[in-house]
């Protein structure tokens, strides 16, 4: 259920929505704390001129520690294992922790304390557990950042049962994703393109909170169904305005949730459109884009007049030089042929 | 020895009942009857006893894959735990986790953990609560030798050091980490040194004397719910069966074997309190077929039981997902 309380709509930059939702979810309850590094920065010293002095690596936390203080809003040492496992350790106590993973790719650095301890706790102990972490991390290429700094490896927390995976494309979804994530009582991989943080878009005020496992129709159309994730999805709403005026009517799937997979929507568009075009910014084996060609061949072949076509990142880490990286990231113009070619 | 009659009545009890669960586990894995890896605590009944004697229901441990001795000291449920372990689902829980994973979080049991290092993070993380909710609650961490050189376990004594968390870090130095001793894989060799460059007090105990622990552990329980921050304390112990039910242990003397038997904490315990008169020969005696016969029962409890079926293979995962996401993509199921 999509609660709105008043509706008035303005416009937020991603970065901002996700700030809300943070600052709105910690206002509500008590047991919500926020943890990684430099959430605030500079915790060594209690001048008040030192206080959020980042406010997160990209300022996305900034705020947070005047209005809740240092007890909910922490800093913690560089060492994702600890603080990660603290969170999950936390959510299993009776808290209810946002912790801030920098960048995806840190993963590895903390990974068993996701998928061997939060991931699994509940099953392991016959459902006599529940984790209600949500882990919040930057994905996207386009920084300059070069291999580590930039994937879009949500995939990987796709595969492990007991995890749920977000990806939000527009500050309103980011906002509203973002509360229910916190809200959930299992674990959830927030994934948040820093790309995306300056983009803006209409946000409603107040509490705001958006059902997981729901894909949305960005733009609806009859000719070819564009499955999209996060910042994909800006290049596939681009893509279908290009589209439009070569008299091509695409739909723009934005998927939002990963994990739970919205089969319904996805399913109904390819139904009524025949032709499917999967664009994702993740590598491709393996892949969210690969389960969504699978969720077609096995419950929409009867319905599909052409080839699912797949738009997606090359099998290789993302390059640094901008020449490559503009290279690595699927184009508007690589989702117009692919459109075009499943059109014949 | 300031003790209560009452807590050394516990205390023995505690120790038989997991001495005597062990013991019954590795015959009846002998015989066939016990599915997967199980790794026994016989021979460290003090460690667990000592520290949990000073915990209430609402503390916290965090355990190891060798964990059946802590959950008995925390109080879960005996005739649960033979059960999850014969993988019945009347176990602690419901079948699904076995020996390396029995929990039971309402008697703040985190969990037996497969990973070597797991705990130490997800015991800061429980620290974490009691301090953000402001109560008195503590956090025992057991870990062994093997995960002293685990990265996560430096991560977690920083961490709770720096956060000033209500943690007792313990390490059960049993001498062999699988097979590997520690005088091959521990650099510098004394294990409890390491945690005072975290800024803990940190001490080395005896873990086969009950009252050295018992006593240790007491000043470290007392200082974390005081707010006072981590305490380390390596007890040095012994590991009677092999890593897991099944080895050979060709690794070890058996002259090894009979000295520290000579040491048993549970001997030493029963003639520690007979000869300063503390309980009498007829009370241990009563408490140790007690024992004998609540194991017993568990055994009997976890035999008669169901197995779980086909309907309990997708629950539990989460606590709300669609059904049909558990098994995508396909018509035909088990």
């Amino acid at each position: 259920m999509t609660v709105m309380v008043e509706e008035a709509v303005r416009t937020l930059s991603y970065r901002e929505a996700i700030n809300e939702a943070l600052r709105l979810e910690m206002r509500r309850d008590p047991s919500v704390i926020l943890m990684g590094e430099d959430v605030t920065g500079a915790s060594q010293s209690d001048d008040e001129a030192h206080l959020d002095a980042w406010g997160g690596v990209l300022g996305v936390t900034k705020g947070l520690v005047h209005e809740f203080g240092r007890q909910r809003v922490r800093d913690t040492p560089i060492t994702e294992s600890g603080f990660m496992g603290a969170g999950v350790g936390a959510a299993a106590t009776g808290l209810r922790p946002v912790v801030e993973l920098m960048f995806i790719g840190f993963m590895g650095v903390c990974l068993d304390q996701i998928v061997n301890q939060a991931a699994k706790m509940r099953y392991m102990f016959g459902g006599k557990a529940k984790i209600p972490l949500t882990v919040r991390t930057m994905i996207g290429a386009g920084f300059r950042a070069a291999a580590q700094h930039s994937d879009s490896i949500y995939s990987t927390f796709v595969h492990f049962p007991g995890l749920k995976v977000l990806a939000p494309a527009t500050p309103a979804d980011a906002k509203g994703l973002l509360a229910a994530a916190i809200r959930d009582d299992d674990p959830v991989i927030f994934c948040e393109n820093k790309v995306l943080y300056d983009t803006k878009g209409p946000v409603p005020e107040g509490e705001y909170v958006i059902p997981l496992g729901k894909a949305d129709v960005k733009r609806a159309g009859d000719d070819v169904t564009i499955v999209a994730i996060s910042r994909m999805v800006l290049h596939a709403l681009e893509a279908a305005e290009q589209l439009a005026s070569q008299g091509v009517s695409a739909e723009v799937v934005d998927l939002r949730s990963l994990a739970p997979l919205d089969e319904e929507t996805v399913l109904a568009s390819i139904r009524k459109t025949g032709r499917l075009v999967v664009v994702d910014e993740d590598n491709p084996r393996c892949s969210v884009a690969g389960d969504i060609a699978t969720l077609a061949a096995t419950q929409a072949l009867d319905y599909l007049n052409a080839p699912v076509k797949l738009v997606t990142a090359p099998h290789t880490p993302v390059p640094f030089s901008p020449a490559l990286e503009d290279l690595y990231v699927p184009s508007p113009a690589r989702i117009i042929a692919a459109a075009q070619a499943t059109l014949g | 020895m300031d003790i209560s009659r009452d807590r050394l009545l516990w205390a023995y009890e505690r120790m038989c009942l997991i001495r005597e669960f062990e013991d019954r586990l590795h015959a009846d894995f002998a015989a066939g009857k016990i599915p997967g890896f199980v790794h026994l605590y016989a021979g460290e009944e003090a460690v667990a006893t000592g520290f949990c004697a000073h915990l209430r229901d609402d503390d916290f441990l965090t355990s190891t894959h060798r964990g059946h001795g802590h959950c008995i000291a925390k109080g879960v449920d005996l005739r649960a735990m033979m059960a999850e372990i014969y993988g019945k689902a009347t176990g602690a829980c419901k079948g699904k986790g076995g020996s390396m994973h029995i929990a039971d979080v309402d008697k703040g049991m985190l969990g037996a953990n497969g990973i070597v290092g797991g705990g130490p993070p997800l015991a800061c993380g429980a620290g974490l609560s009691a301090k953000i909710k402001g109560t008195d609650q503590v956090t025992v961490c057991f870990f062994g030798d093997g995960a002293s050189n685990q990265g996560t376990t430096f991560e977690g004594l920083n961490l709770a050091g720096v956060w000033k968390l209500p943690v007792i870090f313990v390490c059960e130095n049993n001498g062999y980490a699988e097979t590997t001793s520690p005088r091959y894989s521990v650099s510098g060799q004394d294990i409890a040194a390491r945690a005072r460059g975290f800024g803990m007090p940190s001490i080395a105990i005896d873990g086969l004397d009950f009252f050295a622990v018992y006593e240790a552990a007491g000043e470290a329980v007392a200082r974390a719910r005081r707010g006072e921050g981590p305490t380390f304390i390596e007890a040095q112990t012994y590991r009677y069966y092999g890593h897991f039910e099944g080895d050979t242990i060709k690794y070890r003397d058996r002259e090894e074997e009979a000295h520290y038997k000579s040491l048993d904490c549970i001997g030493r315990f029963r003639t520690t309190v007979i000869e300063q008169e503390l309980l009498s020969q007829a009370e241990l005696d009563a408490i140790a077929a007690r024992a004998r016969e609540a194991v017993a029962d568990a055994v009997r409890f976890a035999d008669a039981s169901p197995l779980p079926g086909a309907d309990d293979l997708l629950t539990d995962v989460y606590v709300s997902y669609p059904e049909r996401e558990l098994w995508p993509f396909q018509e035909v199921r088990a």
